[in-house]
């Protein structure tokens, strides 16, 4: 999913005896599924933690345009290019609703954007992954947009309206990401041996990262227990990776490519897959900026804001003189 | 006459192919949000364009070549774009200024291709100037946004014109080719328009606070009949024909 490792206030959850008369009344809305809005009351803490996560969720589509970006310009046919321009100007999208949802918090979009360029919000961990071939932009619509989706659609109830909304506008593009991803690895798998290579290379490299996108376990974690309370967060990560994981293995096997993993097996009285947790070493590695593209990512976001500048600056003081001069004439 | 048909659809498909190559290179790195969108938007249409006019081109060639043959296996010396549309995209001022120059060229010229005896290119040209409509909204409002900003902005804008200027003149040459195309009123010719978009720019311009250079040499390189191009159309053809060169007759 595109916000991990997200902290709310560290505290327990309290009861609803132990809560304030505003912050009771907040919490029976939400245990009733009525919708916060922006001007109602709520905790600083679930204020404070919905600005993370949907900041997060924002720089993650964000920072996501860069991996798939990178094969616009040698996408292999023109159909493949456009669908593929159509994704990213999707992500962009993406990235717009939910900076919008987030400004309802109290925090502007350039704030966010300095925080992303200064290191002190993060985007998703996997969009530190390379995409080296062109199966890999069928690997990130299948796997990435499809370990999305898992953590997107329940998050249409979430308990926070304009985030709701945003979730809502946003899983119908996602679904079709992931339909796309996976008809590229569908021509892939059936192509030419080296088309072949390139699919089971894809799934091999990026299996792992897209396990890595719903987190570590946080079973026990106090962030998610209360992150669970308000409703801003559904399912705990593991619920989710076994979501993930049990509806893409029959699809990896339908495509006639292995899951880079040997203890994968059916376990009948779980109902679900029994699979090996991805190393998470690397992945708090690649937190830290220690990923194959880290450096690359937040080098480009950056060189575009400092580059844009004048733009932004140029388009500001025209507006402003239009502006004025309407105002003189009245 | 089957020659100069497939000539002249080449050139139009070869204008928004590199066009749209080069625009949606700023995909995720352009200067603001709402431009990212607005800009693979604008590569998005030029792209689908594309595949229309390549399309049928293979038709009338009848040699069986699909718009994918002829955007993927072609070289540089078979590419007919007027030499505007390869130049890099230099700083996002150079950008929207050569999409505005172009824009507002590809709108006066679909408005005319719309009443081509040529049917299939009419109806392209109905569905594709709608498009043109709203990009050249969008991109005339930025050169005037940038032209009347700041002091940098203002300048840089300045700066792009003086570049792109004398490359927007290749537009209006009439060639053999052109000419016998418009006389069987298949395409308006284009030396025809050139009075009516010299207006036109020069209003947006007089908005934007910027001025034509004195330049009244055209970069006669003549990208649309093949003989010249610039250095950098090659390295767009190394890039975007990759796959299809290095892994020959594969599906996708
Ligand atoms: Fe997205
Ligand atoms: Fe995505
Ligand atoms: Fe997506």
């Amino acid at each position: 999913m595109y916000a991990q490792m997200v902290k709310s206030t560290g505290e327990g959850v309290k009861t609803l005896d132990e809560m304030a008369p505003e912050e009771r009344a907040f919490q029976e809305k939400v245990d009733q599924d009525i919708r916060i809005e922006p001007r109602d009351w709520m905790p600083e803490g679930y204020r404070k933690t919905l600005i993370r996560q949907i900041g997060q969720h924002a720089h993650s589509e964000i920072v996501g345009q860069l991996p798939e970006g990178n094969w616009i310009t040698r996408a292999p046919t023109l159909e493949r290019k456009m669908i593929l321009l159509a994704k990213v100007q999707d992500e962009a999208g993406h990235g717009l609703y939910l900076y919008s949802a987030a400004e309802t918090l109290g925090v502007s979009r350039d704030e966010m954007t300095e925080m992303l360029l200064s290191g002190k919000m993060k985007y998703s961990s996997i969009f530190n992954y390379p995409t080296l071939t062109w199966a890999d932009i069928g690997a990130v619509g299948w796997l990435v947009d499809g370990a999305a989706i898992m953590n997107q659609v329940p998050l249409q109830r979430t308990s926070y309206g304009p985030y709701s909304r945003a979730m809502v506008r946003i899983c119908k593009e996602e679904s079709f990401h992931q339909r796309q991803g996976y008809d590229i690895m569908m021509k892939m798998a059936q192509g030419s041996e080296a088309q072949k290579r390139m699919a089971q290379d894809a799934l091999n490299r990026f299996w792992y990262p897209s396990l890595m996108m719903f987190g570590p376990s946080d079973a026990n974690s106090v962030h998610s227990e209360q992150s669970l309370a308000w409703k801003i967060k559904i399912n705990t990560n593991d619920e989710l990776r076994q979501k993930f994981v049990d509806q893409t293995v029959p699809q990896a096997e339908y495509l006639g490519l292995s899951v880079p993993d040997d203890t994968l097996a059916w376990n009948e009285d779980k109902g679900g897959y029994d699979y090996s947790e991805p190393d998470w070493d690397e992945f708090f590695d690649v937190l830290k900026g220690a990923g194959p593209a880290n450096h690359d990512r937040l080098d480009a976001r950056k060189q575009a804001w400092d580059d844009g500048a004048w733009v932004r600056d140029g388009l500001l003081a025209h507006s402003e003189k239009k502006h004025g001069a309407k105002v003189a004439a009245e | 006459m089957a020659d100069a048909l497939f000539e002249t659809l080449l050139r139009l498909g070869d204008n928004t192919l590199i066009l749209g190559h080069r625009v949606s290179e700023w995909c995720g790195h352009a200067p603001v949000l709402e431009e990212d969108i607005a800009l693979a938007n604008t590569a998005l249409d030029l792209l689908g364009q594309t595949s229309l006019w390549l399309e049928y081109a293979g038709e009338i060639e009848g040699a069986g070549r699909s718009a994918d043959d002829l955007a993927f296996l072609r070289d540089a010396w078979d590419f007919h774009n007027v030499l505007l549309v390869e130049l890099p995209n230099g700083d996002f001022g150079q950008t929207v200024m050569r999409q505005y120059l172009f824009d507002q060229f590809n709108l006066m010229n679909l408005r005319a291709l719309t009443g081509s005896t040529d049917n299939r290119i009419a109806e392209i040209a109905e569905k594709a100037v709608k498009e043109a409509a709203y990009h050249v909204d969008r991109s005339r409002g930025t050169v005037v946004g940038l032209g009347d900003g700041t002091a940098e902005s203002h300048e840089r804008m300045q700066a792009a014109l003086n570049i792109l200027w004398p490359y927007a003149l290749e537009l209006f040459i009439t060639d053999d080719t052109d000419a016998d195309m418009a006389k069987a009123g298949v395409i308006p010719d284009p030396k025809t328009l050139e009075a009516d978009y010299r207006a036109t720019i020069e209003a947006t311009l007089a908005e934007a606070t910027l001025t034509l250079p004195d330049a009244h040499f055209g970069h006669r390189g003549s990208g649309k009949d093949g003989r010249m191009h610039t250095e950098h159309l090659g390295h767009i053809l190394t890039q975007m024909q990759w796959l299809q060169r290095a892994y020959p007759g594969q599906a996708w």
